[in-house]
């Protein structure tokens, strides 16, 4: 009776482990497919180079206020916190290097990536899913135009070619950040402050950052369009859609910065 | 009405999880007719036409169009046999981002900004022929009311002059002043360009005004089908309850 109940229990737990494994495999694939399709599709005529460059002003220009700040304040604080910490063992010479190591190799990439997330996975996500729960994407099928080449190819490679310039824009940025607090604040001199920092940017961190920042491209456009396209249920399947898509693209630009960073610099 | 119907199901089935929508559907519909179908809401009337249209993929059966066998059609074959086609959508779907006229002349220019002049004047063409007049060609969708949202995408699914077209409830959510303007404009779309139609409506009067033959979806078949005079005595006590409304009877 108990070895019964104690089996069946063992039982019922390894189901629940095999029904969460099945849907997270499911997912992956549909996911997969979703993507396999949309650049296939895109590579393939017909292009929409207009809609292209739509999504790119909406990503990329855009979002650069917001990149902006962030990163300057990111950087300025990075400055002030290596300073406060490096001073109890006389390493405060070492702000320069942190500052443009942080922001480069880690800092850069992930928070515009956030940043870019959190405005663009959501915006696709909203969009694509009103025009679903709507039927515009049924109607658009009908009306001989493919909606994953006119729609989410373009939002899809535009993603892919924004994220870089503008994570260059706010490692510029993020490093000027530094530069103001260690000069303005905290006394360093300009000219040293720079030499080192010149010293310490190496192409490959600089190259690395790119290639991050793609990858998060991809993964911000990704989600945005694929919960916004299997949006379902009105209003409110909209809003799940829309959480969803921002949520994974956080999880996945995360995961997949900690992989990049463990094989390039591990 | 003779040769091969210009589209005919057989054994259409589609299921969503347990729920068995579509249950065997057999239907033809021949060239130039106008047919109208009736059915409970959830009865599976627009699974039914989005399955045609390859926007569903049906479990099983056959669906032909010209003859043509159009399940397991690749993406470019099926976009050829889509141009077939053209559907009003129960909400009208206009793209709200675009202005009415690039809503209107979507199909001809495939989402791309070219040709202004000429797709602004085919635009305003097709606005004539369902009622509106050029002050809406700038318009976004959504400073339209319902029924002239209505309208437009009726004039967008006419643009490309399909020579099947669907609508979806054109009548839902208008006055019955707006509803028979609107039965008008599909009975002379169906004469003038000779189309073939198929509309799903729960509006009698509709169904009576601008169908040739009705055929009744019932718990995933075609139960009935008749000519429109005969559909207030069928003879079939599921069409009897429906077309009369009543609470009392076979279906519940």
């Amino acid at each position: 009776m108990t070895i019964n109940s104690v089996a069946g229990a063992i039982i019922a737990l390894f189901a629940w482990i095999g029904r969460i494994a099945i849907a997270a495999l499911a997912t992956v694939g549909r996911l997969t497919l979703f993507a396999a399709n949309a650049i296939r599709r895109g590579l393939t005529p017909p292009y929409y180079p207009a809609k292209f460059f739509e999504q790119l002003s909406h990503i990329g220009w855009f979002s650069l206020p917001v990149v902006g700040l962030t990163a300057i304040f990111t950087g300025a604080a990075l400055a002030q916190q290596t300073f406060t910490a490096g001073s109890r063992f006389n390493a405060t010479s070492t702000v320069p290097a942190i500052v443009v190591l942080g922001i480069v190799r880690e800092l850069g990439p992930v928070l515009v990536g956030l940043m870019v997330a959190g405005r663009v996975s959501s915006a696709m996500a909203a969009e694509l899913g009103t025009m679903r729960v709507t039927e515009q994407l049924d109607a658009m099928t009908t009306l001989r135009t493919d909606p994953f080449r006119y729609l989410i190819a373009p939002r899809l490679f535009a993603s892919v070619i924004a994220l870089p310039l503008m994570v260059m824009i706010a490692n510029a940025i993020g490093i000027f950040g530094g530069y103001l607090i260690a000069v303005y604040k905290l006394d360093f001199n300009a000219v040293g402050y720079l030499k080192v920092t010149r010293e310490y940017l190496e192409l490959t961190d600089f190259m690395m950052a790119l290639v991050k920042a793609a990858v998060f491209g991809f993964f911000i456009a990704l989600m945005g369009c694929y919960h916004g396209f299997r949006a379902a249920g009105g209003a409110a399947g909209v809003g799940e859609g829309t959480r969803n898509a921002v949520v994974s693209a956080f999880i996945l630009i995360l995961l997949s910065n900690l992989i990049i960073t463990v094989i390039a610099f591990g | 009405m003779t040769g091969v119907p210009k589209i005919e199901l057989a054994g259409l089935r589609k299921a969503f999880g347990p729920n068995r929508v579509l249950d065997g559907v057999d239907l033809a519909v021949e060239a130039g007719e106008s047919l109208t179908i009736i059915g409970q809401s959830g009865s599976g009337k627009s699974v039914m036409l989005k399955c045609i249209l390859g926007l569903i993929r049906p479990d099983g059966g056959s669906i032909r169009v010209d003859g043509e066998e159009i399940i397991g059609l690749g993406e470019r074959e099926m976009a050829r046999v889509r141009a077939k086609f053209g559907m009003l959508f129960q909400g009208g779907a206009l793209f709200d981002s675009l202005p009415v006229w690039r809503n209107v002349t979507f199909a001809l220019t495939q989402g791309r900004n070219r040709d202004g002049a000429r797709m602004r004047a085919i635009a305003q063409e097709n606005l004539e022929r369902v009622g509106l007049g050029p002050e809406v060609l700038n318009l976004r969708p959504s400073e339209l009311s319902g029924g002239m949202q209505k309208r437009v995408a009726l004039a967008r699914a006419i643009a490309p002059r399909p020579e099947i077209i669907f609508f979806d409830e054109p009548t839902t959510g208008l006055d019955p002043i707006r509803a028979d303007v609107i039965n008008d404009l599909i009975t002379s779309l169906v004469t003038d360009l000779g189309a073939t139609a198929i509309t799903i409506t729960h509006d009698m009067a509709s169904a009576r005004k601008i169908a040739h033959r009705v055929a009744m979806l019932y718990q995933g078949r075609i139960i009935w089908v008749g000519p429109r005079d005969r559909l207030y005595d069928s003879g079939n006590p599921y069409v009897d309850q429906f077309v009369q409304g009543n609470a009392e009877g076979p279906i519940r």
